[in-house]
């Protein structure tokens, strides 16, 4: 029998990255807030520099609720459905934000205007086949206060390429211009970092320190970063790492006005007889609750986010919630983050300590930064390398086809080059097409009997030439820094699930192609808002965090603003 | 490396099954007419003879002695610094299979039973008997595959078997103290890791750049603070979320396992 709780103003699922932030200015607006969480509540103390828990064992990650609701994929219609193991995302208050890399990159402006800007700069014919993307309602411009928001509420470190226009050689030149400074200088460079730097420099690029939501010396009364090298997957130790669980939630809490819930599976989102949503359902323990709210933000990231539409399902939606249109689930992408290029150096790179987010960057082959006149793509991608190395992972690294894989030649080669190998991250512009969606799975459920979503998508061509385009640049930038060999990966297939998921619950106008409206609010469920890079309709060439903070804290600022209208 | 989803073979999960039976038939009988063996290696002769044997929680005495000669090939003591029994590497495997690893167990028995059988079948004796180089060949058929079959020894893949054994060794050798292995830091020595540290300022990365750096000889865990409760959570990466429903599609083994081990990035 389920237990009905006292109503509240707000209630919002998952307490992450997205949700952590927009619990803020409800508060501060005055809402009454109830957040629910399916994860517990983390501290500095569980965040050992531990790699075999951390890296081989994935705690955080394991012993999750994600964990037991991972995605099933498959590259099209035509093939067998992959089961995977380990949920990328992690549950607990703060969700993924608590042990993420934490780059934290505002989008470049062409990542908003994608078929418009082509259309004008190449001909529309450029848009790939098949492809579903639309420009986002809005422009970089709309975003650009609520970034700034963000930036300075959470905290992130960077150097500006580009204050109102003015350009800075030191920064990003190709970012899109900001109001102001970072409200902290960038993480420092390793000394194998700036040579990386200075051989962009040679081959006429502009390398700069990327963003990231780290603090780079003490802010907000809360320490500088360690670089001690167990950031990848791991929490941080001295609250460095700007998480929502130590800036945003924490704020909120202190309102006297964000009720947390934690250990809370959400199971559905109810609705009533005109179809406005009127409480969530969750269980806790065992226990079944039901929390009725005036408004409800879904901010459980993009698997869950589609899966719990899906489920929610009633007279008034019968395909599942705000999907009378058909279009939840749709437009589904998942940011092209693999093509990787590693290379062997012949020399150590002292990359013992450090974190991902401490590196240099290249803007020169992204996005729309370079001219694709004799090209066969668009979009392009940001070339990154940093100082991060554990020992376990470095016994691992790739041997070049030098050694084999194991004893006595394999035990020499290992100790002289485990510190001489990189790997570079090189995020892809990644496009929306009609044959890459989620829906739910036709067999595999998690324990509670509830079906998985199932992924199926792969990397059209359009992103699969971007891949190779740039593991040449990032080739020739290793060749550049004395690299003795070079290893890529294949340039993609399957999308596989990964914390870089987009779209499902699409922003736009039009109500026959998009979930949800410009500021966020569902097209048919006029109290339900949407948070998260769920309604991104393009991933540009960086990791979303910030973009879908900035959205978040945008929906939140609009429920608030115009409380009466949206839950009249 | 570590942040790949992993795709589960229902194939592989069906081959494991048939080797525990395999090895439930084949290896029981075996295993009560054959005295436990010595080690034969002479790194494993030496180490054994420095000390005495210490207990095994998990394995059997012939398992731990089969695993000790496996894991002193993969990582050789020699002139380059000690090698994998020094480091305590099986030990690590053997209390791992009692917690993180619990789910391997079974695969480490009946790859155990197979192991054995494939060295006695096509060498004649047990793989601690044999020379060293003779032990590495097996290793080579083990982990290219060429000994799986009923008729080779594996009912199941040997190069699942190899790449399970060497993934929990690495992790022995180079993973943190605190999990039994990787002992006297042998392993971090060995690749030059400077060792665990809560925090590194500038200056200590300018020293590491002048190889002034020395070592720091420190679990994780001998930093005060840390709640050693959730190093005993997780589990490892090999271990899939159980048997999967019946479905005609999922037979993995056929399906091209697209990016496995390419989307080394996770944020």
């Amino acid at each position: 029998m389920a237990t009905r709780l006292a109503s509240t103003d707000v209630v919002v699922i998952g307490l992450g990255a997205a949700g952590g932030v927009a619990v803020l200015p409800l508060t501060q607006a005055g809402l009454d807030v109830v957040g629910l969480e399916a994860g517990n509540v983390l501290t500095r103390r569980d965040f050992a520099p531990d790699e075999i828990r951390n890296n081989v064992r994935d705690w955080p990650m394991a012993i999750q609720k994600a964990n037991q609701e991972v995605p099933t994929a498959r590259p099209n219609a035509q093939s067998p459905t992959m089961r995977l193991s380990g949920h990328p995302m992690m549950n607990g208050v703060g969700g993924t934000s608590l042990h993420y890399w934490a780059q934290s990159w505002r989008l470049n402006p062409w990542d908003f205007k994608v078929v418009s800007e082509t259309a004008r700069r190449y001909g529309s014919a450029r848009i790939p086949a098949g492809s579903t993307v639309e420009d986002w309602p809005f422009g970089y411009e709309e975003l650009e206060p609520f970034y700034d928001k963000v930036e300075w509420e959470v905290g992130v470190s960077g150097q500006a390429g580009n204050v109102n226009g003015q350009k800075d050689p030191r920064g990003n030149i190709f970012e899109a211009p900001r109001r102001r400074e970072y409200p902290m200088p960038p993480l420092r460079w390793t000394g194998w970092i700036e040579k990386m730097a200075e051989a962009a420099r040679g081959l006429g690029w502009h390398p700069f320190p990327g963003p990231a939501a780290i603090n780079s010396r003490s802010f907000q009364n809360r320490s500088g970063c360690m670089y001690h090298g167990f950031c990848n997957r791991g929490g941080c130790h001295a609250d460095a790492k700007n998480s929502t669980a130590v800036t945003t939630i924490p704020r909120a809490e202190a309102t006297g006005r964000l009720k947390i819930v934690s250990r809370a599976t959400v199971t559905s989102i109810d609705v009533d007889r005109q179809g406005r949503v009127e409480s969530v359902t969750y269980v806790m323990d065992g226990q079944e609750y039901v929390q009725p709210a005036k408004a409800v933000l879904l901010a459980s990231y993009t698997y869950e986010n589609v899966r719990l539409l899906l489920l929610s399902k009633s007279r008034a939606y019968p395909n599942g919630l705000s999907n009378n249109h058909g279009q939840v689930g749709r437009h589904y992408l998942s940011h092209h983050q693999g093509a990787g290029v590693t290379a062997l150096f012949p020399y150590d790179l002292k990359a013992w300590y450090g974190l991902p987010a401490q590196g240099v960057g290249i803007d020169n082959f992204a996005d729309d930064n370079f001219d694709h006149a004799g090209l066969d793509f668009i979009g392009g991608g940001n070339l990154w390398v940093y100082s991060d190395r554990r020992p376990i992972g470095a016994a691992n690294m790739n041997t070049f086809n030098r050694v084999p894989g194991w004893g006595a030649a394999w035990k020499a080669w290992i100790k002289e080059n485990a510190d001489r190998s990189n790997s570079a991250y090189i995020q892809k512009s990644t496009l929306p097409y009609e044959t890459n969606y989620l829906d739910l799975d036709p067999t595999v459920k998690d324990p509670l009997g509830f079906p998985v979503i199932r992924i199926t998508a792969e990397y059209k061509e359009n992103e699969r030439r971007i891949a190779a385009y740039t593991q040449d640049k990032m080739e020739a930038w290793y060749r550049a820094a004395g690299a003795i060999d070079i290893v890529r990966a294949p340039v993609g297939g399957t999308m596989v699930p990964t914390t870089h998921a987009y779209g499902g619950t699409r922003m736009g106008d039009n109500p026959e192609t998009n979930v949800v409206d410009r500021f966020g609010f569902s097209h048919e469920v006029p109290n339900l808002g949407v948070l998260g890079a769920s309604v991104m309709g393009t991933s540009g060439a960086r990791n979303p965090t910030l973009t879908s903070q900035a959205l978040s804290w945008r929906t939140a600022e609009h429920l608030a603003r115009n409380w009466k209208a949206v839950t009249a | 490396m570590s942040e790949t989803p992993r795709v589960i073979s229902r194939r592989d999960l069906l081959r494991t099954a048939s080797a525990v039976g395999a090895a439930a038939v084949a290896g029981g009988g075996e295993a009560a007419a054959q005295a436990p063996a010595a080690a034969a290696t002479p790194a494993a002769a030496a180490a054994a003879a420095a000390r005495p044997r210490e207990a095994y929680e998990t394995l059997t005495a012939r398992e731990a002695d089969m695993l000790e000669a496996i894991v002193a090939r993969l990582i050789p003591s020699d002139a380059n610094g000690p090698g994998a029994i020094e480091a305590r590497a099986a030990h690590y495997i053997d209390r791992s299979l009692a917690g993180a690893l619990h789910a391997e167990i079974d695969a480490y028995r009946a790859g155990f039973a197979a192991f054995d059988r494939y060295c006695r079948m096509s060498r004649g004796k047990p793989f601690v008997e044999l020379p060293p180089g003779d032990q590495d060949s097996v290793l080579i058929d083990v982990e290219s595959g060429a000994a799986t079959g009923t008729g080779a020894g594996f009912a199941g893949s040997s190069a699942a078997f190899f790449t399970m054994v060497k993934q929990h060794t690495w992790q022995g050798m180079f993973g943190d103290p605190y999990y039994g292995g990787n002992a006297d830091f042998v392993g971090w020595d060995l690749l030059g890791y400077p060792g665990v540290r809560t925090m590194v300022t500038a200056a200590d990365q300018q020293r590491l750049e002048r190889n002034q750096l020395p070592p720091n000889h420190r679990s994780a865990y001998d930093f005060d603070g840390f709640n050693k409760a959730t190093a005993r959570g997780g589990h490892d990466h090999d271990h899939g979320p159980g048997p999967m429903p019946d479905d005609p599609t999922d037979d993995l083994a056929q399906v091209h396992p697209y990016e496995q081990g390419e989307l080394t990035h996770g944020d």
